[in-house]
């Protein structure tokens, strides 16, 4: 039965990442449900469903309210439930593919992805992340500028001591590191 | 024995100190850093969450970057998400075969490749290991007697990788007691900062996980934290004041990387250690402790 809802789940993967969630099988048929993972979790008490919670939910074919959940976009990747799993199961890798999964169905919560989108931009275009730009594109994401005017002053903090960028660094190999990018775009990432 | 030095895109300026008393340390203790030529972000969290193949190109950038200038070094880190993401990427590449095919093919397209011969390693870590006790001992001049800092480590520096206990790592406290601080007892020096979620819409649960770090660091004595990494660093020290005005407290905690305070211990100067740029001042806590 749970070998049958897993391959479904695979199935239904397939969507870019087929091959990478066959790696993942092993959270969903090796869990024993001892809720070790949503005990050691430092961010369970704010999410929709638990850790332990995620992979009942899979068994149970609810992949989509999996991927609509906030769940994956709590994970601080602190990776506790990783190492006190008594089934070796590598559950925060697998938050990582949830929200990849998330993305690419475009079913993640509104707002969610915006920050890790802006930061990523930046690393593509300079090779670097360079804060003051990530900060005003995630507010811009999120059409939020108020936000940006509330951080006013922690911002102000950090230039008088040095510590907030105000140029973006780039590196000499961007426009290479933009051919391999692209490269992977054009073949894709799974 | 050199090491490639990779230090990672906060030290450039948010976290600037960190890089510069990493520099002055290595170059007292006698440890030869060669900074890794143009190296690119290795896209930590962010990235991986996004996408996995550029994340791992992204990394092998970098250790094929490190493999052709310095064959045979290992490559330091001075950031627990750049160790992290860079340690997975090693571990991934080495266990599947049809990623690393896939990694070099990307690779292939800038005239690069990468064999997985570079070893990845956090500059804590290696102080503690390959330099050991007596030879840091013996260049400490001016050693932090009553000085009471908790150590904070956070995740990624042993979770995953196992580099020291994943629940209760000791290579920082052991390095501030050879250093001759009073090093207090802190069970939550592996708990969670919160990372990412910091700047994220989920701060919320962020600050709260901040606010109990800084509240059992002071329950138990701390005069101040030590910390491994950029971003906890950024975390529990520029957010004070948020979590002051969330949760009605008044935390006014110093919080210094590991390798200022070594740096002092072994009598460096203020400037060469990056003091002065922390925003909760540790001009007053340190001043005994420097000439
Ligand atoms: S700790 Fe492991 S076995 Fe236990 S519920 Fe979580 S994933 Fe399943
Ligand atoms: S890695 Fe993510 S899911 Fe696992 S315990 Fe940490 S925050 Fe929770």
């Amino acid at each position: 039965m749970a070998t049958e809802v897993a391959d479904s789940v695979v199935r239904e993967s397939d969507l870019g990442f087929g091959e990478e969630a066959i790696r993942h099988r092993k959270e969903l048929l090796e869990c024993i449900q001892c809720g070790t993972c949503s005990a050691s979790c430092p961010t369970a008490y704010a999410m929709d469903y638990t850790p332990r919670k995620i992979i009942a939910a899979l068994r149970a074919d609810q992949l989509e309210r999996v991927l609509r959940s906030n769940t994956p976009w709590l994970c601080a990747s602190c990776y506790y439930c990783t190492v006190r799993c008594p089934a070796g199961i590598q559950f925060t890798d697998f938050m990582y593919l949830l929200k990849r999964m998330a993305v690419e169905r475009g079913l993640h919560p509104p707002g969610s992805p915006a920050l890790y989108q802006a930061f990523v931009n930046t690393v593509d275009r300079y090779g670097r992340s360079a804060e003051t730009e990530l900060m005003i594109r995630y507010f811009l994401s999120t059409l939020n500028p108020l936000g940006l005017i509330k951080l006013a002053p922690f911002g102000l903090k950090m230039l008088l001591r040095g510590r907030f960028p105000l140029l973006p660094r780039r590196i000499k190999g961007r426009r290479n590191l933009a051919r391999m990018l692209e490269y992977i775009e054009e073949k894709g990432e799974a | 024995m050199a090491y490639t030095y990779y230090p990672g895109c906060s030290q450039e300026v948010s976290t600037k100190a960190y890089n510069l008393s990493t520099w002055a340390v290595a170059g007292a203790l006698g440890l030869e850093l060669v900074e890794l030529d143009d190296w690119n972000c290795c896209g930590t969290s962010p990235s991986y969450s996004l996408r996995s193949l550029s994340t791992f190109a992204l990394n092998a950038r970098n250790l094929g970057l490190a493999e052709r200038h310095s064959p045979g070094c290992d490559l330091v880190t001075i950031c627990n998400g750049c160790f992290g993401i860079m340690d997975k990427t090693n571990r991934r590449l080495a266990e599947d075969a049809e990623l690393r095919e896939r990694v070099g093919e990307a690779l292939a397209v800038i005239d690069l490749e990468y064999r997985g011969s570079v070893r990845v390693r956090h500059l804590l870590e290696v102080l503690v290991n390959d330099l050991g006790q007596e030879t840091i001992q013996e260049k400490v001049t001016h050693p932090l007697e009553g000085l009471q800092v908790a150590p904070y480590l956070g995740c990624a520096f042993s979770r995953p990788s196992g580099i020291d206990d994943a629940e209760f790592p000791t290579a920082l406290g052991d390095l501030l007691s050879w250093i001759g601080a009073d090093v207090v007892d802190y069970p939550l020096r592996a708990s969670c900062c919160g990372g990412i979620l910091m700047m994220s819409d989920k701060k919320e649960v962020a600050l709260k996980l901040v606010h109990n770090l800084l509240a059992d660091a002071v329950r138990r004595g701390a005069s101040c934290l030590a910390t491994a990494c950029p971003l906890c660093h950024l975390n529990v020290e520029a957010y004070q004041g948020q979590v002051n005005a969330r949760f009605g407290t008044d935390f006014s905690l110093p919080v210094l990387f590991f390798t200022q305070l070594l740096g002092v211990s072994l009598g460096l100067g203020r400037e060469e250690l990056g003091l002065g740029t922390e925003l909760v001042s540790a001009a007053a806590l340190l001043a005994p402790h420097m000439t």
